[in-house]
């Protein structure tokens, strides 16, 4: 049965045809209308993301949030761009003209790529390539560049810090995430978007759910959101890397940040939660695209329920946790899913590439892994446990000998 | 010589390849010079692409774009008071360029030399990174190099470490 976007595809595929193109140049027309609306709707749903976000923070707030601007405030997000749209640029003295023009730009475009590999449901895909998951990476990476760009290029010491600050912590993450990435990856055989939501009869995060968790935790600093806002760190560093970007400019690397924080739900919802399938999306393919963007926007409320709710940590506290609790944690997950598997599949229990073919047959292998998770899972629970007690213990030792030492001034 | 998309596209990551190496051995501000190697690493990325080698060209970004122009960049500006050069600091360009020319007609020879008047070897193979893989752990094709560069990647590590501890 034909979906949507198929027919959609080959009513165009004629329409322009019939005009008089050439094959060639009505697929060329047709990608190039399909890119133009993956980035567009990456940009336009912010409109809505950041008035829902808005709302819902409220709400957990015991406030009202926006509410002046059309019915529960709708309209708000457009006032506040058409303000945006209207303000100057500023562009400070000795600033370097071009990398500083240049940085916004960049920040929003490695963000808009992302969608390029996102399967909105089996034939709605901007481009299958084999490399999916491998190009997901590649293009948060360039968004590092826009960052150090736009710290250097304004000509002021608390951008460059900054950047510096925000370049350190993006680095660092994007270890732990990779790592993780590699799961799903491994347990498809295959790093191609539409292949690893197929797999899913059983969603990965059933059998992987510290990986899910880990590779959450790497996204959310990544895109910078709290608990991790390092990056404009208003007490330290004034507003980050961005300090000197006034109106339209400043515009874009806020779109920018909340667009990577959509894209994250999106790739979170495929690589963990399945995709597009969903009961009947076999029979109705066009279902997928409505299953996709459910379960990427649950993860967006989930994501905002997390902003509303944490405190921030230190800059210290974040390498920290990174280097020495998320990277070796996900290292060993790794490695144990890989030996898992590799026994469970010559142990001839499931064929390992044969495993993700139905529901029953993918279920003993996600059992097995779903132990070796809850296992490790607990392991670095108590694990934590203990380094916090350790360190309340060694406070309260300094803080008894500081106030001895007070009492002692004291008598004399 | 037929204008196709793939003609235009070469054309185009030609010029950035080799614009942005012209730009980096040229440029006197360091910061730009390295702005300019970011756009020819993309550019041979770009190629890599056209040459149906998607994970070259992602590792070319990631690697290359994402982590070692970052850190050339950071050490460029972390280095005191080389951002403010603007005149050259010696005077040996020409032996510079005498050794440049050299070693581009020794590489452009071997190219010519080997590979001119050839048709393309074969079809990319479809699963061309699966492939990739297998040859990497096969025992006989890249095994040996593969766990050496390892290797040696971690010795670089714990030389860091160990650096940075002192």
């Amino acid at each position: 049965m034909a979906d949507i976007f198929t027919t959609i595809y080959h009513w165009l595929f004629n329409l322009i045809t019939g005009l008089g193109a050439s094959e060639g140049l009505a697929t060329g027309i047709i990608q190039f209308l399909g890119a133009f609306a993956i980035a567009n709707f990456a940009l336009l749903i912010l409109v809505f993301n950041i008035w829902f976000e808005r709302k819902v923070i409220a709400r957990m707030q015991d406030r009202i949030g926006p509410n002046r601007v059309g019915p529960w405030g709708i309209f708000q997000t457009v006032a506040d761009l058409a303000k945006l749209l209207s303000k100057e640029i500023i562009i400070p003295d000795g600033a370097d003209l071009i990398p500083f023009m240049f940085a916004p730009v960049l920040a929003v475009g490695s963000v808009i790529l992302i969608w390029a590999v996102v399967p909105f449901a089996k034939s709605a895909i901007g481009t299958d390539v084999s490399i999916g998951a491998l190009y997901f990476v590649a293009a948060g990476s360039l968004g590092i560049m826009a960052i150090l760009l736009a710290g250097w290029s304004s000509n002021n010491k608390y951008a460059l810090l900054g950047a510096f600050r925000a370049v350190a912590m993006l680095v660092s993450y994007e270890v732990p995430i990779i790592l993780t990435l590699l799961i799903p990856v491994l347990l498809t055989g295959s790093m191609r978007m539409n292949s690893i939501v197929d797999a899913q009869r059983i969603w990965y995060f059933f059998g992987v759910p510290l990986a899910a968790i880990i590779f959450w935790i790497g996204s959310v600093a990544e895109v910078g959101r709290t608990p991790f806002d390092l990056l404009e760190a208003e007490s330290e560093i004034v507003a980050g890397y961005h300090i000197e970007y006034s109106g339209f400019a400043f515009a874009m690397f806020y779109a920018a940040e909340w667009a990577h924080g959509f894209a994250i739900c999106a790739l979170m919802a495929t690589l963990f939660f399945g995709g597009w399938r969903g009961p009947g999306v076999d029979q109705f393919p066009t279902l997928g695209a409505f299953y996709f963007i459910t379960k990427t926007f649950l993860i967006y409320f989930f994501q905002t329920w997390t902003r509303a709710t944490l405190p921030r940590v230190r800059i210290d506290q974040v390498m920290n946790f990174c280097w020495k609790f998320l990277v070796p944690l996900s290292l060993l997950l790794l490695i144990l899913t890989v030996v898992v598997d590799k026994v469970v599949a010559l142990s001839g229990a499931i064929p390992a590439y044969l495993s993700t073919q139905s529901f029953a047959a993918m279920l003993p292998r996600t059992i097995v892994l779903l132990t070796v998770n809850l296992v490790v899972g607990g392991a670095a629970l108590l694990w934590i446990a203990r380094a916090g007690r350790v360190e309340r213990e060694r406070r309260a030792v300094q803080m008894a000998a500081i106030e001895s030492g007070a009492a002692q001034q004291a008598g004399k | 010589m037929q204008i196709t998309p793939v003609t235009v596209t070469f054309a185009i990551m030609s010029i950035f390849a080799l614009g942005g190496g012209l730009g980096v051995v040229v440029n006197r501000n360091l910061v730009h010079a390295a702005l300019f190697l970011v756009l020819s690493l993309f550019g041979i990325a770009g190629l890599f692409i056209l040459l149906e080698a998607p994970f070259l060209a992602a590792v070319q970004i990631l690697v290359y774009v994402g982590a070692i122009s970052v850190l050339i960049t950071i050490t460029i500006m972390v280095t005191r008071r080389i951002m403010g050069i603007r005149e050259s600091v010696n005077r040996q360009w020409p032996v510079a360029a005498v050794v440049a020319v050299l070693a581009f007609a020794t590489l452009g020879f071997v190219i010519v030399s080997q590979f001119a008047g050839e048709t393309p070897v074969s079809d990319v193979p479809p699963e061309s990174v699966a492939q990739l893989g297998a040859q990497l752990v096969s025992s006989q094709a890249f095994l040996l190099p593969f766990e050496l560069a390892s290797v040696l990647l971690l010795a670089a590590l714990i030389g860091a470490i160990v650096v940075a501890r002192d």
